[in-house]
């Protein structure tokens, strides 16, 4: 048997051999790479812009940080190292502006709220109105991050007193727990309801009672590199950009 | 001396983040803060929780440590590496794996709620569920270790003289591991009181059901950092309060 000593000695000289290969080192080969903040329900839009951004610019790289608008306009506000931001709602963004953490923001495209059940709508919701049944199992977005402050905007049009059994800290988890058919129905983002297609169903939201929601994206202050920060936001905003975002199901700002 | 400086940079490793959120808090206006009812339905919630969890640990993780320790079953091994896995999966693959097993559609979730119609998500027994999951190998790996150093003679000795297998354990075993049973059950509550990941991922979050201090804490983060860091220091307190008269017990026999 080997030393447990020396084994575990040996797994720590790997680990901190390895510690340069997971930093960037692409700086050398003249990539050029900037890291986009984006709002969860963003997630599959912005992914694939960066790819056809990417594959219209060889020698650009596009990283990823995923998470609700506020955890990120918090990070942003720490001196995190982004480039862009894309947030779910005017709020967070307009924080940023106000303390000149970001450049001029622009809209780069809308969404509204949907109700989204599991495939088939085995429990039977048919409008807002029964998120005020307890007999049904429903969630919402807790009311601090976007989706879910937009939710209560809804139902307050609606004039209804939702009586959800879980408030989901963002429109992931929420979505993953109706497509699991823990929950019989959410409120989520139409797009929402557009990616998970196979899993669930979703009901439409009356315009009357219906949000629409708009996404500003900005170029941070701090950027190490704003003209490429600046080419990524004026693709997104080109036809070819405003195509992928169609296909997703988000409207025009 | 060197030694002494390496211990020193441990502790200051692990102390400036505290003394970094201690300067950060809103002093003045934390009784303002602490009177909201979030904060009480969280800490009880909390409290209430991470007890029920070590009490369900004790009861069915002694056993098992004891297993592990002093029986020579073919796969002990294997179990045992079972038992540390929630130690090293993320929280959020161990609350979804909850879901998979005790969900409304889930492995055994499925049949029971739609024999009986109980249902451990969305509820505080949910919340017990994932605290237990992720709590317990702190409990058994700790009385394992006791009962391994603890000098199995003496239960052979109680043997001889007759004593059935249950008066042996409750007079000979459970006395001489008594430190180890009393850290072990420590660090399992402890680590049930921080616990985030699964508790939200399989129970949910919804005030006076479900959402405990971390998931308060978390959601606080999103929109009022002053109310996140004050929640925080409720939860520290209420740790340092059973955690600074136990330590002592536990390695100062």
């Amino acid at each position: 048997m080997t030393n447990p000593v020396r084994l575990l000695a040996s797994v720590l000289v790997l680990a901190v051999l390895a510690v340069p290969l997971a930093g960037c080192g692409r700086d050398d080969d003249g990539v050029r790479a900037i890291t986009v903040f984006g709002a969860a329900s963003l997630t599959d839009a912005l992914t694939e812009l960066g790819h056809a951004f990417e594959a219209a610019n060889p020698d650009v790289r596009i990283e990823f940080s995923f998470a609700g608008s506020s955890s990120l306009r918090e990070q942003i506000l720490a001196g995190a190292p982004a480039d862009v931001f894309a947030s779910a709602n005017e709020e967070n963004m307009d924080l940023l502006v106000e303390v000149g953490a970001v450049r001029t923001p622009v809209d780069i495209a809308s969404n509204r709220l949907a109700i989204v059940v599991p495939d088939g709508n085995p429990a039977g919701v048919r409008s807002l109105d029964d998120f005020a049944d307890s007999s049904y199992l429903v969630g919402l977005c807790a009311v601090e991050v976007p989706c879910g402050d937009f939710a209560r905007q809804a139902f307050a049009r609606a004039g209804v007193e939702p009586a959800p059994d879980t408030e989901e800290p963002d429109v992931r988890s929420l979505l993953t727990k109706v497509a699991a058919g823990d929950l019989d129905a959410g409120i989520v983002y139409e797009t929402d309801v557009r990616t998970a297609d196979a899993t669930v169903d979703g009901i439409e939201i009356p315009a009357a009672e219906n949000v629409v929601v708009t996404y500003p994206i900005a170029v941070v202050t701090g950027s190490g590199d704003v003209t490429l920060a600046e080419e990524f936001v004026a693709f997104i905003l080109s036809p070819e950009g405003f195509g992928i975002l169609r296909r997703l199901g988000f409207g025009s700002p | 001396m060197p030694l002494l400086v390496a211990a020193a940079t441990g502790v200051a490793f692990l102390l400036v983040p505290f003394l970094a959120l201690a300067q950060r808090a809103p002093w003045s206006d934390l009784p303002s803060l602490l009177r909201d009812p979030i904060v009480s339905d969280a800490l009880r919630l909390s409290v209430v929780s991470a007890t029920l969890a070590t009490l369900v640990a004790c009861a069915v993780g002694i056993p098992l440590a004891w297993v592990l320790a002093r029986s020579d079953l073919p796969g002990r091994s294997v179990v045992r590496a079972m038992v540390t896995l929630p130690m090293v999966l993320p929280p959020v693959v161990g609350g979804a794996a909850l879901l998979f097993a005790f969900g409304r559609r889930g492995l055994v979730g499925g049949p029971l709620y739609d024999g009986t119609g109980f249902l451990l998500p969305f509820s505080i027994w949910g919340v017990v569920a994932a605290n237990t999951f992720v709590a317990l190998p702190f409990l058994v790996l700790t009385v394992e270790s006791g009962l391994r150093a603890a000098d199995p003679r003496f239960e052979d000795a109680a043997a001889t003289l007759g004593a059935s297998r249950w008066t042996i354990l409750r007079r000979v075993t459970l006395p001489n591991v008594m430190p180890s049973l009393v850290a072990g059950a420590v660090l399992c509550w402890a680590r049930a009181l921080g616990e985030f990941g699964a508790t939200v991922t399989f129970a949910g979050n919804l005030q006076g059901r479900t959402q405990t201090m971390p998931l308060a804490v978390f959601l606080a983060l999103e929109s009022d950092r002053e109310a996140a860091i004050a929640l925080s220091l409720v939860l520290i307190a209420v740790s340092l309060v059973v955690l600074v008269p136990l330590r002592d017990r536990w390695w100062g026999r």
